[in-house]
């Protein structure tokens, strides 16, 4: 069998129902197998959007997402959904094609070095120089993405590879012993943790990504009920402890929630679930939940103690470990009373709402937001850019599901949200997919709206559009004297630019509109570019300056 | 402070760029390093001296490199018993007046004369890191022409 037909059987054999891709010379082979292959073949318009568009398959499903460049420039465009895909730990197998063999490291037309360029923005990476190694390494790359910390890997194929013949067979099982990660915490650190538990009155539980990709919301609202400790969650972790119970606190750090920041700084011990405590969570380190004790669990034994100091750490799977805390604690003939601490939280929460201030001039969009939630019930899979579209859409809507909270959190791309929700859409087409854009950000890689066309994907896409890059505005109002350099945008009209795509495009300036024009957008089954016309200089408040202690918030109408 | 540090690897290529760059991202200068194959072929064996500037930075690479697909596992020797050893080839001026220095240097010292020609002799030393310095201090003295190292080894005791 030939090389690029291995490529499609292994693939069948890993389950993979859709592959996002783009063609080219050094991947021709493989595209010519696509032609009739059982899979789906989605061909967006640039090849960062297919691997956003993969991305988004694969943290929408939780499902390995696939996608495939040609060489060179093919490839070096995958990179920036590569490195997205990395720093939010998602499982996606990016292959690209690569110039033939003998040719490599002679400066072949569209070659690039595809491993030595991926090497510290992938998990792993491949280059395929024996049609034989083929399978096998097809079979390691699924692994190591969907195992451990999840993440992408790449696997460079040279065209001669995919038109040599070999006999396909493929592994049945794998065993690296270079690669064995640690599923279930030490139950000393376990007996640890539960002593700790049962002496502290603040106890916090700060979820992050790691407890969507592990699955284990349920376990996280069994054992914060049990041990009645309110639960914060990152940007990662929406969707992993319902935003609308009653120990939710809502987002922490930079932009999260007054009360979030508090419960943390007064804390005696803090939980972090599957969360690698990012500088924009912390904020200042030293004044970072000073009188806590923290445990951490994480199943990256690299994230321990990289950026807080962890007095118990705990290596494993946050859904394993969940559950062995709670069988643990059902030991324990008596849990410290958090009556007081939560009573005092819920004091925060009312004193220090998310709030602004309402207009009838502008459309506020926070509004937008709550509309938005109100009338999806809670139940769209919500995609943001990046920026204040991304901050708005993490404070005023809320997140009671895992996996419907698309964000790019670790790299903060801009021009993520639309390919990403393109994935998402494909991978869950009942579902209602809302992109929350911002001008800036939509215009990225807003030649996606011919793929939209192209397939009649229903995917909408809010466009806070406030004519300037918003966040970097507001810091610039903030903290650079109102020198708006470089942030004032002069944008195209979008519904126009929506129709000559041939995608539905409508354009909103009133607030007396809002409610009616996010009705029609939802009512709609095709793409629809709502093009909202937002309060220009809205900034996101709260805020905590960077390098600040997180206690130390700015703005916020208290 | 420095460190040795021992990687057991798969054998396979890409292997060292990838451990390299964990250092060299993060500005690091590997101080020295050898790669060879151990008794089984399949695996490489990586001793790294790194000068840590901060031991915090160096925790992290080790958990880092460990967690590097093709790397089996990372041991630091720091605080551990080993025995290390470099290997030096020292081609070294035959002049005059240096030939009682030379004498004096193959009596004191553990050196091996594995080439001796009219203009210089080739020497052969191998010792461990203190004891190579020295070496190379007193060599500096009778005349250098060229010297060669390989990086350091190390196996626990």
């Amino acid at each position: 069998m030939k090389g690029a037909q291995i490529f499609v059987e292994s693939l069948k054999k890993e389950k993979v129902d859709v592959i996002f891709g783009y063609p080219g010379g050094s991947v021709l082979p493989i595209f010519d197998c696509l032609y009739d292959a059982p899979f789906k073949l989605i061909l967006p318009r640039h090849e960062q959007a297919a691997a956003h568009a993969a991305d988004g398959y694969a943290r929408s499903t939780g499902k390995v997402g696939v996608c495939i460049a040609t060489s060179g420039p093919g490839a070096t465009n995958l990179t920036t959904g590569i490195a997205t895909a990395y720093m939010d730990s998602v499982p996606m197998v990016a292959f690209t094609g690569q110039v033939k063999t003998q040719l490599i490291g002679n400066d072949a037309f569209q070659e690039a070095d595809v491993t030595g360029v991926t090497r510290s923005i992938s998990k792993h990476n491949y280059l395929v120089k024996d049609v034989k190694d083929l399978a096998p390494t097809i079979k390691e790359a699924f692994y190591i993405a969907r195992s451990g910390r999840p993440g992408p890997v790449v696997v460079d194929l040279p065209v001669d590879v995919q038109m040599q013949e070999t006999e396909f067979n493929y592994p049945k099982e794998i065993e690296l012993r270079s690669y064995r990660p640690t599923y279930f915490g030490h139950p000393g650190q376990i007996k640890k943790a539960v002593k700790a538990i049962s002496k502290a009155k603040r106890p916090v539980i700060i979820a992050g990504g790691g407890v969507i990709i592990a699955g284990a919301s349920n376990e996280l609202k069994h054992f914060a009920q049990t041990i009645k400790a309110p639960v914060t969650t990152t940007l990662m972790g929406f969707g992993g402890f319902p935003s609308t119970h009653r120990l939710a606190l809502g987002m922490p750090g930079m932009h999260g929630t007054m009360y979030a920041n508090m419960a943390i700084t007064e804390s005696d011990l803090l939980i972090s679930v599957g969360c690698r405590f990012d500088d924009r969570v912390t904020g200042k380190v030293d004044a970072f939940a000073p009188e806590a004790k923290i445990v951490h669990i994480d199943i990256d034994p690299t994230s321990i103690s990289k950026n807080i100091n962890v007095d118990i750490p705990i290596v494993g799977d946050a859904k394993n470990i969940l559950g062995q805390l709670i069988e643990e604690i059902a030991e324990l003939k008596k849990l410290p009373d958090t009556s007081a601490w939560n009573k005092k939280i819920s004091e925060w929460k009312k004193k220090h709402p998310l709030s602004y201030r309402k207009s009838s001039a502008k459309i506020k969009p926070q509004a937008i937001l709550e509309e938005l939630y109100k009338q999806t019930k809670g139940k769209a899979i919500i995609v943001t850019e990046v920026g204040q579209n991304q901050m708005w859409a993490s404070q005023f809507y809320k997140y009671d599901y895992p996996r419907h909270f698309l964000s790019s959190g670790g790299l903060g791309t801009m021009g993520y949200g639309f390919p990403a929700a393109i994935g998402a859409k494909v991978a869950n087409p009942d579902k209602e997919v809302v992109v929350i854009a911002g001008d800036g950000s939509f215009q990225m890689n807003i030649q996606e709206l011919a793929t939209l066309a192209t397939y009649d994907i229903g995917v909408k896409v809010i466009i806070l559009n406030n004519h300037c890059l918003g966040m970097v505005r507001q810091w610039q109002e903030l903290f650079y004297n109102r020198r708006y350099s470089a942030t004032i945008l002069k944008n195209p009209n979008f519904v126009k630019v929506a129709g000559g795509f041939g995608v539905k495009g409508i354009k909103v300036t009133k607030p007396a509109e809002m409610k009616k024009a996010v009705k029609n957008m939802l009512s709609s089954k095709s793409a629809v570019i709502a093009d909202f016309w937002i309060e220009e200089e809205e900034n996101v408040f709260p805020m905590v300056p960077a390098g600040e202690a997180i206690n130390r918030m700015i703005g916020g109408m208290a | 402070m420095k460190h040795t540090i021992q990687a057991l690897v798969e054998n396979k290529f890409g292997v060292l760029a990838r451990v390299a760059s964990l250092f060299s991202a993060r500005g690091y200068n590997i101080e020295s390093l050898a790669v060879g194959e151990t008794q089984d072929s399949s695996i490489s064996c990586m001793t790294i001296v790194v000068d840590a500037q901060d031991e915090r930075i160096l925790e992290q690479i080790k958990k880092q490199l460990h967690k590097l697909i093709d790397v089996i596992t990372v041991v630091d020797f720091t605080r551990k018993e080993y025995l290390d050893r470099e290997l030096l080839l020292v081609k070294v001026f035959k002049k005059e007046d240096n030939q009682k220095d030379i004498e004096h240097f193959l009596k004191k010292y553990p050196a091996k004369v594995i080439e001796d020609r009219k203009e210089y002799s080739i020497l052969e030393v191998c010792e461990e890191r203190h004891q190579a310095e020295e070496i190379v201090k007193e060599l500096k003295r009778i005349g250098i022409k060229e010297l060669v190292r390989t990086g350091r080894i190390a196996i626990s005791k």
